[in-house]
Order: C-alpha cells, then sequence, then structure tokens
C-alpha cells in the first residue's frame, strides 16, 4: 500500500498525504474548515483534474495554508506517489 | 542598485507569504542550503507556485539556486526561469559555472520568449572565486558580487570571527572587482541575529571598505542594513550644495571650484550625483 506525502503541520503549511485507490475518497482535517473547507476541497478537485487524476486518496492536514500551497504540496506529493510506483 | 538583500527559505509558507511585507531591497529565495536535500523538490514546487499567485512588484526578486555541479542546480534553473524572477544568485561560483549558467539561461529566455534578461549574482565563496572575482564581474549578466564568508572560511580552513579579519581580502577582492566595473559589492550575512550591535558594526565596516548593500538572514536586520548603506541626511545635504554651487554661474566654465575652503573637482561632483541619484531611489528626498 504505496502513500507519499508533502508538507508539514507548521503554521501557513498543510501536510498532504495520498494514496492510490478505487475511488475518490477526500479527508479535510483544517483549524479553518468551517471558514475554508470547501475552498480547501475546490483547490484539491481542481488541482487533480488539472493533472487528470480521478481515483485518490487526500488526506490534508491544514494550519491555515493558502491555495497555492495547498496546490504545490498536492502536487508534490502526487509526483512523489508516481515516482514510488515507478521504482 | 541595492542595500539590503533578504534570504528566505522557499520552503516556508510563512516566511514566503512576507516576502514583499518586508522594507528589503531584494528577496533571495533560497533553494540551496536552507533546503533539506529531501526536500529540494516541494520548495521548487512551492515557490513557483507562490511566484504565480503572487506579483511581486515593489522588490527584485532572486532565486538562490542549487550548485550547477549537481542535477539540481540545472532542474531549478529550468523550473524556476520566467518573467517572474529577476536574477540568479549562482553559488559556488567560477567562470566555467558562469557561463554555463548564462548559457543556459540565454536558452531558456529563447524558448520562452521572455521580454526580460534575467541577470546573475554569483556568490564569491572559495579561494579559487576571489582571485577570479575582477573575471567573473566582468560578465555583461553580472549585476553584483555576493561574498559568502561562511564557505570561504570552510575553504580556508580558518574560524569566522566577528572581527573578521580572515576575510579582509576576500572583501577587498569582492569589491574591487565589483566597482571595477560598476556591479554591486554585496557584502556577507552576519549571522548572529541576536546582536544588534555587532551587525551595525560589521556593516559600517564593510560600507567603509566600499560594500555598497549586505545581504541578510533575518528580517530584523533589514532596517539596520537599509539605514547604513543609505546616504547620510548631512551626505545629502553637501551633495546638494556641491550641485548648487557647480551650478554657479562663476562655477559651471571651471574644472574645479572651492566650497568651504575644500577643493571640488569632477571625482567629488560625480560622487555627490551618486548619493543624490541614491536618495532619490530610496525616496530620501
Amino acid at each position: 500500500m504505496m502513500i507519499a506525502r508533502c508538507g508539514t503541520i507548521e503554521s501557513n503549511d498543510c501536510l498532504i498525504t495520498v494514496q492510490r485507490q478505487q475511488a475518490f475518497e477526500l479527508k479535510i482535517d483544517s483549524i479553518v474548515f468551517d471558514q475554508f473547507g470547501k475552498q480547501i476541497e475546490k483547490v484539491i478537485k481542481d488541482t487533480l483534474t488539472s493533472m487528470g487524476i480521478k481515483h485518490i486518496y487526500v488526506h490534508i492536514q491544514d494550519k491555515g495554508a493558502l491555495d497555492y500551497t495547498i496546490k504545490a504540496r498536492l502536487i508534490t506529493a502526487l509526483k512523489r506517489l508516481e515516482k514510488t510506483h515507478a521504482s | 542598485m541595492r542595500r539590503s538583500l533578504l534570504f528566505i527559505p522557499a520552503n516556508q509558507p510563512g516566511m514566503l507569504q512576507n516576502a514583499d511585507v518586508f522594507e528589503a531591497d531584494a528577496v533571495i529565495f533560497d533553494l540551496e542550503d536552507a533546503v533539506f536535500a529531501s526536500e529540494k523538490d516541494a520548495a521548487l514546487e512551492l515557490l513557483n507556485a507562490f511566484l504565480d499567485a503572487i506579483p511581486l512588484n515593489k522588490v527584485e526578486v532572486m532565486v538562490r539556486i542549487n550548485g550547477l555541479d549537481t542535477d539540481q542546480g540545472l532542474i531549478d534553473l529550468k523550473h524556476i526561469v520566467s518573467e517572474k524572477i529577476d536574477t540568479i544568485m549562482l553559488p559556488k561560483a567560477n567562470l566555467d559555472v558562469l557561463n554555463s549558467c548564462s548559457d543556459i539561461l540565454d536558452e531558456l529566455e529563447l524558448n520562452y520568449q521572455m521580454l526580460k534578461r534575467i541577470s546573475i549574482v554569483p556568490i564569491i565563496e572559495d579561494a579559487d572565486a576571489c582571485f577570479h572575482a575582477y573575471e567573473i564581474a566582468k560578465h555583461p549578466r553580472v549585476s553584483g558580487l555576493l561574498l559568502g564568508a561562511e564557505d570561504l572560511a570552510k575553504d580556508l580552513e580558518v574560524e569566522r570571527t566577528d572581527a573578521s579579519f580572515e576575510i579582509f581580502f576576500a572583501r577587498s577582492q569582492v569589491i574591487y572587482a565589483a566597482k571595477a566595473h560598476q556591479k554591486d559589492a554585496i557584502d556577507t550575512p552576519y549571522v548572529s541575529t541576536k546582536n544588534e550591535e555587532g551587525l551595525i558594526l560589521d556593516a559600517k565596516y564593510a560600507k567603509s571598505l566600499g560594500m555598497n548593500a549586505k545581504a541578510c538572514i533575518h528580517p530584523n536586520q533589514i532596517d539596520i542594513i537599509n539605514e547604513i548603506f543609505s546616504p547620510s541626511k548631512a551626505d545629502i545635504e553637501q551633495a546638494l550644495r556641491i550641485i548648487k554651487a557647480m551650478d554657479d554661474p562663476n562655477n559651471k566654465e571651471k574644472g574645479a571650484f572651492s566650497l568651504d575652503g575644500k577643493m571640488i573637482d569632477k571625482p567629488i561632483i560625480e560622487r555627490a550625483l551618486k548619493t543624490i541619484e541614491k536618495a532619490k531611489k530610496y525616496q530620501l528626498i
């Protein structure tokens, strides 16, 4: 069961864990979930769509990351997952 | 023309998002020493996403890439070069590395159809680079030289001290090489971030030798560096008096004239004009 991660749980950052699976599943833990939960979900879904990825488990532990940070951490985690599969 | 250049670790979102809040003349997004080897990919992706999302118009955008003697250095260059950055800071610089970097930039600028020409600030951080500083500064892409004293001390197998006698020669080399080609001479950062008095002494000494800017590693160093490397109020007033005296019809036709009993000639006038130019740039007049 291969997983990949990127980011930290420091303030303004997020830790993203991704894992290949047969369906899409998103788990969001955020200190600002009430205010920005929908936006976090949108950034993650938009990024996955732009990369053509449908079947994936994504877990984000968010400490107030801005959109570009979430996007960058997700892309790096996915690239790391790809490398893990390739090797 | 720079005074302060702030290093910002490229893999720390909290620091990135404040990049243009600080009053540094340039920010150096650091992909090299500030990033663990296992996190180079994350830092590069984060920095690119940040630069895409947040326009930095008020500040010069510099990126310290990894050394071009590593695979990561080339990856950094290929992924970071865009209209959004102004300058590449080149570690472990020597003539060969500088020429390679410039050739790669030529190719990337052409491929990306860029209107901007990216400049290079090589870091002089070993004995060989110190000796070749003049040739390095001469390169048309080079806009300044940064002295990297910590790595230089390692190369020389000497201890870094607050007195900094051990880097006197290197400072002089960087200053003379840079000034000979009208480039910036940028002093090494002062690494004791809580020692304000030490920073003031170090920066004043560097300026007295001829450095015109200093890198820093903490935002609390910026104000001190900006103040020290800006023209003082007295310098500006004197420069304005010289320019006014120069415009006097009695002095206009003369090669040299007298002001307060002192001879004012071409070098002094040019220095006064430079002081006024700096004062205007930094909105001091």
